[in-house]
């Protein structure tokens, strides 16, 4: 098992987070882990990424140009990063803020309005949420239940944003579990 | 203790707590900002002290003074900001005072960039201030070995009486991976430094001190550094993944180049290419006898940096020309891919050399 993903969005969506969460919980399943974020000089309201890798073996280089999966939460995300995704990789697209269908049909492309889903159950900043359980359902990587302790603890004593944050992951997870058979058949 | 997921900056800055630091002198610069943001919040909760000082030259001199008096105590800054301090790391090394420095690098020269470079190497290894003098060097290739390697950072530093560098870059300091900590040392449990400025009392006084102005007595001490950094070869250290079969091309590197290049040398096993890794853990010294083995058994060696190619000097010295020795680079702030090096390292053995 070895696993490359790209998270990326506009600063302040909190793609960090959510690699973080995935990172976490890789940890928890027993995974060698990296998280890398892309440091550059970056701007407000710019776009952000971050690198993760899950590996049954110990993590070689900790940025990647073909990863096995990214989630992409605007269109400049989806521009950078689509082309890059390895053949037969999970493309998880927000389609709340991304006007475009994915060009690839090599990817296992998993649409979500994670904007709207997030907005429906409390908060549309827990888009991020959303997509990342949408990504989890259709990869099988790492276990939801894994992630949704991380939350309890990276949140404790903040119970509405733990329990918020842990319905729009679950939301995520039914969209994504769709694409699953899809991903087992390559 | 349990693995805590952390960047490297945060790691660094927790393994100098646990290894009984408790001064810290900094001043800010990216990339390497969590190691500072991070001593300001914990100095204060184990009772040490956290200056933020007003220049690196400042922060060079307060670990003189802090470690003349016998404290450990250590700085960190990214490489315009170790430029800085390179008078006082001279001083440091004159008076023979354990400090440790921790710089992440950045791209250079000048002001550069703050993306992730390994272009001062030549500067942390062969002295970077004036006079003759050595700093150990170290250079951790994961965030647990950041870790690990910054609390023996402290021993060797107390050990040789030597400022220690931990030489890090941009990748190492920002990302996360677990890591355990694992010995906890307090401040009191630590040796005395019969040495140090402590206040006279009972005792003939200490001195510490650079300056020598009799030519007789200095040549004396530069004798007797010279003879120290000597000393320090008992300290070399490499890793070496996958060499075991006389591999086609040995790739040498260190810090996070040597991490991509195990995914290169993976992917052109794959192939069926014999590929393989030598890793310096220590920069000064080098473990020049280890590498001399290893390149002799290889038909190619390939010295991959974040550079115009600084460290492949050493190697060349090395090899001396006994195998040949390519060099690949990338700089200013770009890393190399995996795929990068895996195609430099095929094109070594598929041109005839």
């Amino acid at each position: 098992m070895h696993n490359e993903l790209i998270l990326a969005g506009f600063g302040g969506q909190g793609v960090l987070l959510i690699g973080k969460l995935l990172a976490y919980a890789g940890m928890k399943a027993g995974l060698e882990v990296t998280w890398m974020p892309a440091y550059g000089p970056e701007m407000r309201g710019g776009t952000c990424n971050c690198t993760v890798v899950l590996s049954d073996r110990q993590v070689g280089s900790p940025v990647t140009n073909r990863p096995h999966g990214a989630i992409v939460l605007n269109l400049q995300s989806i521009d950078k990063f689509e082309p890059l995704v390895r053949p037969g990789g999970i493309l998880v697209v927000n389609t709340s803020l991304i006007n475009r269908p994915a060009v690839r049909t090599d990817l296992v492309v998993v649409p979500v309005a994670a904007n709207q889903i997030a907005h429906d159950a409390g908060s549309a900043k827990a888009a991020n949420m959303v997509a990342l359980g949408a990504f989890l359902g259709a990869s099988g990587v790492v276990s939801p239940d894994l992630v949704r302790d991380v939350l309890a603890e990276t949140f404790a004593g903040r119970q509405k944003i733990v329990q918020l944050n842990q319905v729009c992951l679950s939301k995520g997870y039914e969209i994504g579990q769709a694409y699953a058979p899809a991903m087992a058949g390559r | 203790m349990a693995k805590k997921l952390m960047k490297g900056c945060e790691a660094i800055g927790e393994a100098a707590i646990q290894s009984g630091c408790r001064l810290f002198f900094g001043y800010p610069i990216t990339p390497q900002n969590e190691i500072p943001e991070y001593m300001s919040a914990r100095m204060p909760q184990v009772g040490g002290v956290f200056v933020q000082a007003e220049s690196e030259v400042a922060a060079s001199n307060m670990l003189y003074g802090a470690a003349g008096a016998g404290r450990r105590c250590f700085t960190s800054s990214s490489s315009p900001g170790i430029s800085l301090m390179q008078e006082g790391i001279s001083y440091l090394a004159g008076a023979e005072l354990p400090v440790v420095i921790v710089n992440i690098m950045r791209a250079g020269p000048g002001l550069g960039g703050i993306l992730p470079s390994q272009s001062d190497y030549l500067q942390a290894t062969k002295g970077g201030g004036h006079g003759d003098y050595r700093v150990l060097v170290l250079a951790p290739s994961t965030v647990q070995e950041a870790a690990d390697l910054t609390m023996e950072a402290f021993d060797l530093a107390d050990k040789y009486r030597n400022p220690v560098m931990i030489l890090g870059d941009g990748l190492i300091g920002q990302m996360m991976e677990p890591v355990e900590f694992k010995r906890r040392i307090e401040p009191e449990d630590l040796p005395e430094k019969p040495w140090a400025t402590t206040g006279n009392v009972g005792r003939a006084p200490n001195i510490v001190n650079s300056l020598y102005l009799r030519a007789e007595d200095l040549e004396q001490h530069n004798l007797a550094l010279g003879a120290k950094y000597r000393a320090m070869e008992a300290e070399v250290r490499h890793e070496t993944y996958r060499i075991d079969d006389d591999p086609d091309v040995l790739i040498v590197a260190y810090g996070t180049v040597a991490r991509i290049a195990r995914t290169s040398i993976d992917s052109l096993r794959e192939k069926g290419l014999k590929a393989g890794l030598f890793r310096p853990v220590t920069l000064f010294p080098y473990p020049a006898a280890a590498l001399a083995a290893a390149a002799a058994r290889a038909k190619h060696v390939l010295v991959a940096e974040l550079s115009m190619g600084q460290m492949v000097e050493d190697v060349r010295a090395v090899v001396a020309g006994r195998v040949p020795v390519d060099f690949f680079g990338r700089c200013g702030g770009m890393v190399m891919t995996a795929e990068e090096l895996a195609e430099q390292a095929e094109k070594l053995v598929t041109v005839p050399a």
